[in-house]
């Protein structure tokens, strides 16, 4: 019989530990809302979730879910993930892990993953730092930001979590914010439910190593309002709290402009196609910047695409077909084989 | 009474190939046989050159046969590089067959030496060599087929097998058996070719009266009844894992990332779609482990393949594997080192890496395998310890297991020993209370009487529980800190590891029973030393042998053994790594090291020198 749940069956009760405003809680009950859902729309009990953890400040998740969990080493969640998801095509498998353990030692498995489309649930918890070793830049910090190991600011160019996975191809690419919980939540639901890699990033304040990191266009409502954009599938691209601002292709580069401003009709702003393989109108929102562009937030791609675990399926069956009931026995005594009498 | 012939010529003249059909042929015909694949690391050095020269030695004899030989009594080479690049693996009376048609000035210049002195540089004055035109036969005896010049000089390789089988009246059915199977329905004129290349060097033996060293006096009668098909150590390792999977009833899963000499058995994994395995190429050797974890996390066998490198890499996660308590077999096939090293050349160094790579005190259980045949039984046998005993086992073969082959006499999974995991539902633990804490939640390291943590498998209703690297409370699992439960949990991991000796049969010695010397080996020189001691202890001396299977914890009987005898001699390939660990753990006065660090099969005739010395 199909059990129902709410949020509190998905936690085990542990007390969490994160720091006061810490964006994590938010994202962590945002999770335990979507849960329920999840398990109703895929039609699966509690006990084929399992979250995978890597190491980081957002990787103690796995700890406070009352679901199968392996807090794992760091950077290679999404390998262990790979494995579990290839094994267990049943599971609703789902990755924990920061702009640290995934990008930078982890970065291989997760382009990796991205690349063969295997059917996971990653949450990127982006904070642009490295909070659990107490402040050191990451590979998302802003150019020039001053931490522990950048005194001087930061010399190197950061990752955007979301232009790498569609970069490495994954099938579907979300951006939230942690106080959008109801956002966050729908994007969660939607990728656990999406066939194939779900890379949802989500820009978490680190309250005492990087406080503010995305305020510019996350502190507010009202800020979220005219500095971020939400895409929606089939929806045109506009913004603003009177959703007059949008965007439109100007020669190859995006460009904001106010309907009825400058000549700007509605009919000129674009409409998303989150569905189209084509990864370059993805890549050009997914790379927008405040204060140039609106920060986009959303599903950015969501296309169909065979995944790895369910092509791995089909070979076994189709090989099994090919030679059904086959056994240890018959590969070990088939073949080129002698007897001595 | 045993012969060695060694094939060598280019990469590309198929001397692989003939090798494995010669020595399948043997055995076919009932002789114990092992082979030795020398080939280079290049994939196709330039034709003609020393560096591009590929050898393939067999031993071949009247009793069970558990090494590939010392020097070769018979030598082909099929032009003067190989010649050049393989005499020295020669007996000073070899007889050595040369496809004379390659032996121009020319070619004979291009590696360095001249035509008219050849023998004398190379010292081959003593030898009988057998100067045959094997590229005109072979022209000839394919003419009919009407291929072009390049496809018919393939065919060279077959007047080659045909010719030193009728040197032993061995029969060409097996061969004739082979290229029918895999030619027929590609090309049906490089079928008959083949087939028509190889009766001729057949007819040619016969015609020329060349008969084999040892050939009267080699009656074929060296196995014991049975069902047998020739194995090499990578396949062995790979169907030791198929036939555990289903005696256990978990599915089989490999993660792996390629690497010499250890990626023949991510190959033939994959083949095996229809036995339900599944195999995942990573993106490199880390995920090639951690995809196994996850495997097994949900349930499967799950196995990682790699060679030394790739064992440093995947060290941490080992050591995951360790703490979480995960059923996971990582096979190393040894390979010279250190870094890159000598990819295709065997070496045993990477023992101590197994023994103790990991960051934190992390026993594991370390097993070891000692011919292609027993590479199937000990991935058995890891599979059986990793998935009854919930823990990670390193298995040790090396290049010289991997590719050479011997006879392995067939058995059904049927007969094989039980493998039973510690797989549990909430039903089954309903009267153990101490399962579950206060809310009823499952307590993850609950283990059984073994010590094995209960495998409660993802998808099982009610067991829902978190695993992780962080050290842990015991029993409870939950992140704890305390001194305490970091020295106990330190404690368990050891007394898991230590508890294995009994799933693995004492140590077997042969010769004395005790005395002035004992030897001990392992991997794949146990076949030499072996026979190098049985040699000596039929000539009187008070020696004995034995192999040393598991390593970690240390085989039941090894210590004993050792304290029986006055000398303990070790010998290894490596700067005596097993010698200096059992001199840690065994209260013995007296443990030498017969070490060999040239990255090369120890020789019999050495070896007995080398033990006398010790002896006296």
């Amino acid at each position: 019989m199909k059990r129902e749940y709410t949020p509190n069956d998905f936690r085990n009760g542990s007390p969490v530990k994160w720091c006061a405003g810490c964006g994590d809680h938010a994202i962590f009950n945002s999770v335990l809302k979507a849960l329920p859902e999840v398990a109703d729309r895929l039609d699966i009990p509690r006990e084929n979730f399992a979250f995978i953890s890597g190491i980081g400040c957002s990787s103690r998740f796995v700890y406070y879910m009352n679901t199968y969990g392996f807090h794992i080493i760091h950077g290679r969640a999404a390998a262990i993930a790979t494995g579990l998801k290839t094994a267990r095509p049943d599971l609703s498998v789902w990755v924990c892990s920061g702009d640290g353990d995934s990008l930078a030692i982890g970065g291989n498995h997760f382009i990796h993953a991205c690349r063969r489309n295997i059917d996971l649930n990653l949450i990127l918890f982006n904070n642009e730092i490295y909070g659990l070793t107490k402040g050191q830049y990451s590979p998302t910090s802003k150019l020039g930001k001053v931490t522990k190991t950048s005194p001087f600011g930061t010399i190197e160019e950061p990752f955007s979590p979301a232009v790498l996975a569609i970069g490495a191809k994954a099938s579907f690419v979300a951006r939230t914010i942690d106080m959008e919980l109801d956002l966050t939540k729908e994007m969660l639901v939607e990728g656990a439910c999406h066939k194939g890699m779900a890379v949802t990033e989500a820009l978490v304040n680190c309250v005492i190593f990087n406080n503010k990191t995305h305020a510019d266009y996350a502190e507010s409502k009202a800020i979220r309002e005219e500095r971020t954009i939400r895409l929606k599938h089939g929806e045109k691209m506009l913004f603003g709290a009177e959703r007059n601002k949008g965007l439109v292709l100007d020669g190859l580069k995006l460009k904001v402009v106010t309907v009825g401003e400058d000549g700007y009709t509605l009919d000129d702003i674009l409409t998303h196609d989150a569905h189209t393989e084509d990864t370059a109108l993805h890549t050009m929102l997914a790379s927008m910047r405040y204060p140039e562009y609106p920060v986009a937030v959303g599903v950015i791609r969501d296309v169909a695409r065979p995944t790895y675990d369910s092509e791995v399926t089909r070979q076994i069956a189709e090989q099994q077909e090919r030679e059904p009931n086959k056994t240890a026995d018959d590969l070990f005594f088939g073949g080129e084989t002698w007897e001595v009498k | 009474m045993s012969t060695v012939i060694r094939f060598s010529g280019d990469s590309g003249d198929g001397m692989q190939m003939v090798g494995n059909l010669f020595s399948e042929s043997a055995a076919f015909a009932g002789y114990g046989v092992f082979t030795f694949p020398d080939y280079p690391a290049e994939v196709r050095a330039p034709q003609g050159t020393v560096a591009g020269v590929s050898g393939f030695q067999i031993n071949f004899g009247t009793q069970a046969i558990s090494h590939h030989g010392d020097k070769c009594d018979i030598l082909v080479a099929m032009n003067p590089a190989a010649l050049v690049a393989h005499s020295k693996y020669a007996t000073a009376t070899v007889t050595i067959i040369v496809d004379s048609d390659n032996f121009t000035k020319e070619a004979v210049a291009k590696v360095g030496y001249d035509i008219e002195t050849l023998t004398e540089q190379l010292h081959l004055e003593e030898c009988n060599i057998v100067e045959a035109p094997i590229t005109q036969m072979t022209l000839d005896a394919v003419a009919a087929f009407e291929l072009d010049r390049k496809s018919a000089l393939k065919c060279r390789n077959m007047v080659v097998l045909g010719m030193t089988l009728g040197m032993y009246d061995i029969s060409t059915e097996y061969a004739k058996k082979y290229i029918t199977h895999k030619f027929a329905t590609k090309n049906e004129l490089v079928c008959r070719a083949n087939i028509s290349a190889l009766e001729a060097g057949e007819n040619y033996a016969r015609n020329t009266h060349l008969v084999g060293e040892h050939h009267e006096k080699m009656g074929a009668n060296a196995l014991a009844k049975g069902v047998y098909r020739s194995i090499n150590g990578n396949q062995a390792v790979a169907w030791g894992f198929i036939a555990a999977a289903e005696k256990s009833g978990r599915p089989l899963f490999c993660g792996s990332y390629p690497i010499t000499p250890a990626t023949g058995i991510l190959e033939e994994l994959a083949k095996h779609k229809a036995l339900g395995v599944k195999t995942v190429q990573a993106e490199d050797e880390i995920a090639g482990i951690c995809t196994a974890i996850g495997a097994s996390f949900g349930g499967s066998l799950a196995v990682t393949t790699t060679s030394g490198p790739g064992l440093a890499l995947k060290s941490e996660a080992l050591g995951l594997a360790v703490m979480a308590q995960i059923p996971l077999v990582v096979v190393d096939v040894q390979r010279g080192g250190p870094s890159t090293g000598l990819p295709t050349k065997s070496e045993q160094a990477d023992l101590l890496q197994a023994m103790y790579g990991r960051n934190g005190d992390c026993p594991l259980v370390v097993l070891t395998a000692h011919s292609p045949a027993d590479c199937f039984d000990k991935a058995y046998m890891a599979a059986k310890i990793a998935l009854e005993r919930m823990m990670p086992v390193v298995l040790l073969t090396d290049g010289n297991l991997a590719n050479g082959t011997e006879p392995w006499r067939v058995r059904g999974v049927a007969d094989m020993p039980s493998i039973t995991p510690p797989i549990v539902s909430r039903e089954e633990l309903a009267e153990k209370a101490e399962c579950f804490n206060d809310n009823g939640l499952f307590k993850p390291y609950s283990a059984n009487e073994n010590l094995a943590r209960y495998w409660a498998i993802p998808g099982t209703e009610g067991l829902e529980h978190r695993l992780g690297g962080l050290e842990k409370k015991p029993i409870a699992g939950s992140i704890s800190y305390s001194p305490e439960d970091h020295a106990t949990m330190g404690a368990l991991r050891a007394e898991r590891v230590a508890r294995v000796a009994e799933m693995v049969p004492s140590v077997a010695i042969e010769g004395a029973t005790e005395g002035d010397l004992l030897v001990l080996s392992w991997g794949s020189n146990v076949g030499k030393v072996s026979e190098a001691v049985a040699q000596l202890y039929g000539e009187g001396a008070k020696v004995a042998h034995a192999t040393v299977e598991l390593i970690n914890p240390l085989q039941r009987g090894v210590a004993d053994v050792m304290m029986r005898f006055k000398r303990v001699l070790v010998c290894e390939s490596n700067s005596g790594q097993l010698a200096s660990y059992l001199r840690s753990i065994v209260e013995h006065g007296d443990i030498r090291s017969l070490a060999d660090m040239g990255a090369q099969p120890f020789a019999v005739d050495t070896l007995k020198k080398d033990i006398l010395a010790n002896l006296n």
